[in-house]
């Protein structure tokens, strides 16, 4: 839908976001719904769940749900630019710390640095959960089916692909 | 012993330089087969891969590989292919183990992505997204939890992420603001406290 200006504002932020992603590209979905639903109104609430709905039925890394907001909102333009930036980034950092890191593993910061951000990935989890929770459901019984998936998976070792399944399925009946 | 499949990196920049060469067309396509398997992430599929499988890394090799892509900003699993590429064959490998990586999930998940805006809007599709996106949602639940409950085990823990939640959900802070400012709050509260 938007010019080449807007394209660029969005592989801007996303390659700042590929920074900002400590703890993997689930810590980055409060502020990647802001940026895509809330500022730019680029997409709905129930697109962005969907499309993240839609990254977790495909294989490979979460990182791919990055991928499908670039093409929702650009196209494979989009998508490709999307990947890039939230790769990029990141993966020049992670490639110079490959002939860092062993003289990191031993000093005193870097298990200060560790310990010392384990509690900012785990409230940013919380919130993802929050979020993509409140922002799925469109009924009461989207909370159910949210809080008895959940439930599921943390008690069984099911592969979660049925679980989006059957929750499919209850969506076509007409249940959510 | 190493007969020429692209510059290794040893010395000081690996504890001990690998004694195994690992070929770019190889990572390529471990990290192929990786990024084919797993579902709403791929960590588990990585170690098999790595650790058991192709046997180029020891279990404690992978944990502290893992422990580095998790301090290292970008998504985790990106983070170890191209410390396990550079690692074995540098730049080269660590391009063609990202390539391998992310080629097929891509192409795979555009055509999810062309099939949903094509019949996206028909009734039956629509309702069936909407009890999918719920059970993503409890997908994501379920791992904050089990990220959560070995975590939040003391006040400063709690007290740390109560606040980020509180910027980023309620007051919605942009986070580079939330981690600029609580990122050094959490890491000098440690500081203090540990002698």
């Amino acid at each position: 839908m938007s010019g080449n200006d807007g394209l660029w504002g969005f592989i801007v932020h996303i390659s700042l976001l590929s920074l900002l992603a400590i703890g993997g590209v689930n810590t980055i979905l409060p502020e990647l719904h802001r940026f895509v639903v809330l500022d730019n109104l680029w997409m709905s609430n129930e697109q962005f769940t969907a499309l993240f709905a839609l990254a977790q039925a495909a294989p490979g890394p979460n990182v791919i749900f990055v991928t499908l907001i670039g093409w929702q909102i650009f196209g494979l333009i989009g998508a490709l630019a999307a990947t890039l930036a939230i790769c990029g980034p990141a993966t020049i950092i992670a490639y110079v710390a490959t002939h860092l890191s062993t003289q990191w593993q031993h000093l005193r910061w870097f298990k200060l640095l560790r310990s010392g951000l384990v509690p900012l990935t785990t409230g940013l989890m919380i919130t993802s959960a929050w979020l993509l929770t409140a922002a799925s459901a469109q009924s009461s019984l989207g909370y159910v089916i949210t809080a008895a998936t959940a439930c599921v998976v943390l008690m069984t070792r099911i592969n979660p692909l049925w679980l989006l399944a059957v929750a499919a399925v209850a969506g076509v009946a007409g249940f959510v | 012993m190493n007969t020429g499949a692209g510059p290794l990196h040893d010395g000081e920049s690996v504890q001990a330089p690998p004694a195994l060469t690992v070929s770019v067309t190889e990572l390529f396509r471990a990290f192929l087969l990786v990024g084919l398997s797993g579902f709403g992430g791929v960590l588990p599929f990585v170690r098999h891969m790595l650790v058991e499988k192709r046997r180029w890394l020891t279990a404690s090799e992978f944990t502290e590989v893992l422990g580095l892509s998790q301090l290292l900003p970008g998504p985790n699993v990106v983070n170890i292919s191209i410390y396990v590429g550079a690692r074995f064959a540098g730049i080269a490998g660590a391009t063609s183990a990202l390539l391998g990586l992310m080629v097929m999930p891509v192409v795979l998940v555009l055509c999810l992505g062309a099939a949903y805006t094509r019949y996206g809007d028909l009734p039956a599709v629509a309702n069936a997204f909407r009890g999918v996106a719920s059970a993503a949602a409890g997908l994501v639940v379920a791992m904050a939890a089990k990220i959560a409950w070995p975590v939040l085990r003391s006040g400063r823990t709690i007290t740390i992420a109560a606040m980020v939640f509180i910027a980023m959900a309620i007051i919605k802070v942009p986070l580079v603001w939330t981690l600029a400012v609580l990122g050094p709050v959490s890491i000098l509260w440690i500081w203090w406290r540990t002698p």
